[in-house]
């Protein structure tokens, strides 16, 4: 009956709880597989910077047309995209590298955002709104969370091959399709409209937590791309749900609660996965091996 | 901030006049302690507001051309119970020998509910020249009892008086004449507020900031954000606030104009309560909207607080 009190009754009892698992699963299905290919294509920190750049534009966005969902998620989407293009577009013509194009386009969109939001005065704290909390998501956030996770499904569907290669034999898929330019912005894309989705929940920073860490902790369990983003997408929601139930139980703020359980599958997964994790490594013979 | 840069132009242009009796340069840390400065002194100051109409003094972050403000002003009008933690250090960047009047000294400062086991032996040093170290566990928005801005009004006109004696007379005249008109409005809130049963006088807000209004005039205040609206909400808060609403039949919901709405959106949702409209707590609005000035706000608030808790 305890137990029963502490894990389902919240999510009977409460339509809020509901919506934010729902939401949580969404965000999950959508950020798990995107964050895989980001740690294959070893762009992590690559979200860190796209998520900086997508601030600015939802700020903009809520300067000009108020607390709109769907006007700040599209000035995200804007913004984050425009970066990332820039970004991708200089590091092709030029000889800068796309790690240091980004990083120049991302900072100068921050401080414009920065610069245009000072200018107006800020009316309301702006922290509050550009931080969501996913104990207020309503039924527009999460049909945005959701149609956003399922563009993101099939789109990876349609471009799985192409982006699969690329990601372990560049040569080859320039050498066959005269390269991968192309899926290249298309993934992109689809990173900036999952931060964009997560941004609303989470905000933007904390929406990478769940992007980042079930893809890097699923590295330690899982070798075939598939089952990585499969694992992702399950460790992604495991922690919407037991971070909900820790801000519930123990009066914490949901956000952090939910980014720290992830974190906490992350350390948990460095120390006890069964590939290439501290215990593989160094007590080999204490479990079964599989090689 | 257009208007702000084009006051300071024309302060420096007015500087540079030789003036033969040059106006006393005041600082107000926010708009309702601005309007307050003004009521009492008209035109016969330089006032600049620092968290000007709409801008929340809670998260505010000084720029450069506020530190100018500050470093030739001789007064300094803040609120004080830790309502301007930023004060401090921005006074001293501005190397200003301004002397603070903190509008606050002398009403009954109200501990918050967060921290009862507060130690009420020491005293907390409410120095007349310098930011009083109030440790931060008071609430500090007391203006929003009527009662409490006729002492602000009092502090305000003795520290004009003080600093610029020629015009004593004017700013004590102007201060009768506000205090009168502000223990009519008290009495109108409770007049107002007597309308409804007591038991039905229950509110949810976004933040604790009518705390002194509830003590005053007997509103039960709920928050689901505490005292700054800084810290973020855990589910459990939530949900025991939404218990709470059903338990007790609780049927006006309001948000500040301040606060991001969808917090209390959830709990309308979740509730069947409706939301009653926006109050106005720590900033007033700008010259023509809704609550302009501090009589103002008060005339907004009190008619939206009484038809919401009489709705059931």
């Amino acid at each position: 009956m305890m137990l029963y009190a502490a894990l389902i009754e919240p999510f009977v009892e409460y339509g809020f709880m509901r919506r934010a698992l729902v939401a949580c699963l969404a965000l999950a299905l959508g950020a798990g597989p995107v964050g895989t290919f980001l740690v294959l294509r070893r762009m992590s920190l690559m979200g860190d910077a796209m998520g900086h750049a997508i601030l600015p534009g939802a700020a903009i966005a809520f300067l000009v047309a108020g607390l709109s969902l769907w006007a700040m998620s599209l000035g995200g989407f804007v913004a984050g995209l425009t970066v990332a293009l820039l970004a991708g577009i200089v590091s092709r013509v030029t000889a800068l590298r796309e790690d240091a194009s980004l990083a120049g386009f991302y900072l100068i969109s921050l401080a414009l955002g920065v610069l245009i939001v000072s200018m107006r005065g800020s009316s309301v704290d702006l922290l509050h709104v550009l931080f969501g909390t996913i104990l207020s998501v309503d039924d527009g956030a999460l049909l945005l969370v959701a149609a956003i996770a399922s563009v993101t499904l099939v789109t990876l569907a349609v471009i799985y091959r192409p982006l699969v290669i690329e990601c372990f034999d560049p040569a080859f898929l320039r050498a066959t399709t005269g390269g991968g330019t192309l899926w290249h912005f298309i993934f992109l894309t689809l990173v900036v409209l999952n931060l964009v989705a997560g941004f609303q929940a989470l905000g933007t920073l904390m929406a990478l937590g769940l992007m980042m860490l079930p893809a890097a902790a699923a590295r330690f369990w899982a070798g075939a791309v598939w089952s990585l983003a499969a694992l992702s997408i399950a460790m992604a929601f495991a922690s919407g749900l037991i971070g909900l139930l820790i801000s519930y139980n123990f009066s914490l703020p949901s956000g952090p609660s939910i980014i720290l359980t992830a974190g906490g599958f992350y350390i948990g997964s460095i120390l006890f996965g069964t590939r290439d994790s501290l215990r593989t490594r160094y007590f080999p013979r204490a479990h079964f091996h599989e090689d | 901030m257009k208007g702000f840069l084009a006051g300071l132009a024309l302060a420096l242009i007015i500087g540079a006049a030789p003036a033969a009796a040059e106006p006393l340069k005041v600082v107000a840390s926010f708009s309702i302690l601005g309007d307050m400065v003004e009521r009492v002194a008209g035109d016969r100051i330089e006032l600049t507001v620092l968290v000007g109409p709409g801008g929340d003094a809670h998260n505010f972050e000084p720029g450069p051309a506020h530190a100018a403000a500050l470093a030739d002003a001789k007064l300094l009008v803040v609120n004080g119970l830790g309502f301007e933690p930023w004060m401090v250090r921005l006074a001293a960047a501005a190397r200003s020998k301004a002397t603070y009047a903190v509008a606050s000294f002398g009403i009954n400062p109200r501990e918050m509910d967060e921290t009862p086991e507060h130690d009420h032996a020491h005293d907390h040093g409410h120095d007349e020249k310098g930011y009083p170290s109030v440790p931060h566990d008071f609430d500090p928005h007391a203006w929003q009892n009527a009662a409490n801005g006729i002492v602000y009004v009092r502090n305000i006109a003795e520290a004009l008086a003080k600093a610029d004696p020629a015009n004593a007379d004017a700013y004590k005249a102007n201060a009768a004449a506000y205090i009168a008109e502000l223990k009519e409005l008290d009495a109108w809130v409770r007049a107002e507020i007597g309308k409804v049963p007591p038991e039905k006088r229950k509110v949810i807000t976004t933040h604790d900031a009518f705390g002194y209004f509830g003590d005053a005039y007997g509103v039960e205040f709920h928050a689901p954000l505490g005292f700054s609206g800084g810290a973020q909400p855990s589910a459990q808060a939530l949900a025991r606030l939404i218990d709470q609403i059903r338990a007790e039949n609780i049927k006006a919901l309001f948000i500040e104009t301040l606060s991001d709405a969808r917090m209390m959106e959830t709990i309308s949702r979740e509730t069947g309560a409706e939301m009653g409209g926006a109050l106005y707590s720590d900033a007033l609005s700008p010259a023509g909207g809704k609550a302009p000035a501090y009589v103002a706000m008060f005339r907004h608030n009190v008619p939206l607080l009484v038809a919401a808790m009489l709705k059931d």
